[in-house]
């Protein structure tokens, strides 16, 4: 909530970043106007065929969007703190960097890349360490949601690994019974 | 048969030891989630729906309602201790929480508050059960047009009803309705704004929507804010008990908080949140020391906390019965339901009663297990906030797209998933609420199927939306709903609309 004094005080220059939100809103409406335009009627009952809720939708983004065009002539929008952007970046960066490596390396080397920036990002942490630590928990988390929870997730070298270790393992229990046959 | 025996028949169902079992886990991941900031209810059942797809269907709704419950009750642990809400229902509790646990009664505070959400919880939970019965009676009368007229109450009270800004609230829902026209239309069959794009022909995951808005927007917003407010936990000092004097000055605040919160998330009036402030706001005007509010009295706490969860209880009639979801996870529920071919309604009440009853009466147990979670094992959830911020959002991130990747792992899905977390972290710096974006989603296309059988019925005479008494009168509430509110913004009264924004969850 802004004080009151910052609201009375007389500014005459637009909320910059507002207008654009609005700009997004009338781009959003148009969009939406355009491809409810290239559907076809919705055979015998026309009237309110897949086309009409968006152009309803269009409609109404249209005149938010000219709402938000005089909130920001207005000052209506909270007053918006200074965002840093450096742990945006590293977060962000992050989240590209799993999209970019999870077909290659699969889960664990992928997230444990996400987990490592993220906490970059988030503080002070030495990044080889939550490197490390980041895969070895993709790792566990790979192996308990994906073979014991039968989810799938994209594998790699670490998985890999991790299931010729556990049947490894497992093996003498299984060979046991096998072998007195 | 009526109510109890169903109930009983629900006890018998929710006392099998694979439910007992669902419902711990989900109470206590819930209290886990409550008391860490940046990651709520509405998330953690998102994340959790890929993950319980194999499992038996009662299950896993018996622990989401679990994780519903619990997020209520462990809020309140992270707002008494660290004066950071752990979720948006337990903003006011900070107000006098903080404050108590500053003055060395962190114990009472965290006792009022847990005792107080056990009472609200079990007697909202009763008024649920024998308010659904008479709620599904009533919804068999309904067509589509009524139905039609129901979400459209639902989006306009989500939206623009409360909150500081209708233009803002109403910017999110359209965003939400936007993106649920994304993917094949139902009854032509032809795709819509899909872009050539096969993975957007089934239409935008809530769960992914409600992962990436919540957990991402939400974690890249707190590291954008920098190392601003060094946060300090207040440590629990002194007995955890509540005096005599304590318990008389509560009991009253919690019977009042749950006749407050019930009806206000019953009716589609939006999240849990809108209940806390009236309740914080009745219990200042009634209190007979008037002088210890915002100097930590323990009925602003007491009350605001039985509000909450009493409102959690009331969201599931709607859900249950009508299939309506007012809050963000209410709606992620439904897609829990949908997940299994199930159809909230009043349909379900007679073709899957184990169920429904199972899940209701599960909530009871999980009341009396949240007790035991939060208070002698309070010292646990205590340790949780001390976890390092780095690690803490870290792990987040990693089971925010452990959940999307297993649903489905396809790198659009992952691309969304970073798309709609900038979004939601853009939403968050300009003061945009995200809950109406994820009711606007899943609600957007039943509306729409909705409207178009009423008028396909009607032959396209749109009257037909008006001319039955129950739809035109919540059309009417609707209406007023949307209007009454700038009108008070314009007269400058909205600074108590304001005050009850609706945020998350």
């Amino acid at each position: 909530m802004a004080p009151g004094a910052m609201r009375t005080r007389e500014r005459r220059r637009p909320d910059w970043a507002a207008l654009l939100v609005a700009v997004g809103l009338l781009g959003l409406a148009a969009l939406v106007a355009w491809d409810a335009s290239r559907l076809g009627a919705g055979g015998a009952y026309a009237r309110v065929g897949p086309q009409t809720i968006p152009y309803a939708i269009a409609i109404c983004l249209g005149s938010l969007s000219i709402w938000t065009v005089f909130a920001a002539y207005r000052h209506d929008f909270p007053k918006r703190d200074q965002q840093d952007p450096g742990p945006v970046l590293w977060i962000v960066g992050g989240l590209l960097a799993q999209i970019a490596l999870i077909k290659f390396t699969g889960f664990s080397i992928a997230t444990g890349v996400l987990f490592a920036m993220t906490a970059r990002g988030m503080g002070r942490v030495s990044l080889p360490l939550a490197l490390l630590s980041g895969i070895l928990i993709s790792a566990a988390v790979w192996f308990v949601f994906g073979r014991l929870l039968q989810l799938t997730l994209p594998a790699g070298p670490i998985e890999h690994l991790l299931v010729q270790g556990a049947e490894l393992i497992v093996a003498p229990f299984k060979a046991a019974p096998g072998g007195a046959v | 048969m009526d109510t109890f025996a169903l109930l009983l028949q629900g006890l018998a169902v929710a006392a099998q030891p694979i439910n007992l079992l669902y419902a711990l886990i989900g109470v206590t991941l819930g209290t886990a989630v409550g008391v860490l900031p940046g990651i709520g209810p509405a998330t953690t059942v998102a994340l959790l729906l890929p993950v319980t797809y194999k499992l038996d269907p009662a299950g896993s709704l018996i622990m989401f309602a679990g994780i519903y419950y619990g997020g209520m009750y462990g809020g309140s642990t992270t707002s008494i201790l660290l004066n950071t809400p752990g979720e948006s229902a337990s903003i006011v509790t900070a107000l006098e929480g903080n404050k108590m646990a500053k003055a060395g009664r962190g114990g009472p505070a965290l006792a009022t508050a847990a005792i107080g959400s056990f009472v609200a919880g079990l007697i909202a939970t009763i008024a649920l059960a024998f308010l659904a019965p008479w709620v599904v009676k009533l919804a068999l009368a309904f067509g589509p047009r009524e139905y039609f007229a129901l979400m459209v109450l639902a989006f306009v009270t989500v939206s623009a009803a409360f909150g500081d800004s209708a233009l803002r609230g109403l910017t999110s829902l359209f965003v939400g309705l936007t993106l649920g026209i994304v993917g094949i239309d139902l009854q032509t069959g032809q795709a819509r704004l899909n872009f050539g794009v096969p993975d957007l022909l089934d239409g935008i995951e809530i769960t992914t929507l409600a992962v990436a808005m919540f957990a991402i927007g939400e974690t890249l917003y707190v590291a954008a804010q920098g190392k601003r407010a060094p946060e300090t936990v207040e440590p629990v000092r002194g007995s955890l008990w509540m005096s005599a004097r304590d318990w008389a000055r509560s009991w009253k605040p919690w019977l009042r908080g749950t006749v407050i919160g019930f009806p206000i998330g019953a009716m589609p009036a939006g999240g849990a949140e809108i209940g806390t402030f009236f309740s914080y706001a009745t219990e200042k005007k009634l209190s007979k020391h008037p002088e210890e509010f915002g100097k930590g009295a323990i009925e602003g706490v007491a009350g605001p906390e039985a509000a909450n969860n009493a409102s959690a209880a009331g969201t599931l009639v709607p859900l249950l019965t009508l299939g309506l979801p007012t809050s963000a996870t209410a709606a992620i529920m439904l897609a829990g339901f949908q997940q299994y071919g199930l159809q909230p309604g009043p349909l379900l009440f007679t073709s899957n009663p184990q169920l429904v009853w199972g899940l209701i009466a599960s909530l009871l147990i999980a009341n009396f297990m949240l007790l035991v979670l939060n208070l002698p094992l309070i010292g646990l959830w205590v340790r949780l906030l001390t976890i390092p911020k780095p690690w803490l959002y870290a792990g987040i991130l990693l089971f925010a797209t452990l959940g999307t990747i297993g649903a489905n792992p396809s790198l659009v899905e992952l691309g969304m998933l970073l798309v709609f977390g900038l979004m939601g972290f853009g939403m968050r710096v300009f003061g945009f609420p995200i809950a109406p974006v994820v009711v606007g989603l899943i609600l957007g296309p039943m509306a729409e199927q909705q409207l178009r059988r009423a008028l396909a019925i009607s032959q396209g005479d749109v009257m037909v939306l008006v001319a039955s008494p129950i739809s035109a009168t919540l059309l009417a509430i609707a209406a007023v709903a949307l209007i009454l509110p700038l009108v008070l913004r314009a007269m400058g009264r909205g600074r108590i609309l304001s005050e009850v924004a609706t945020d998350n969850d």
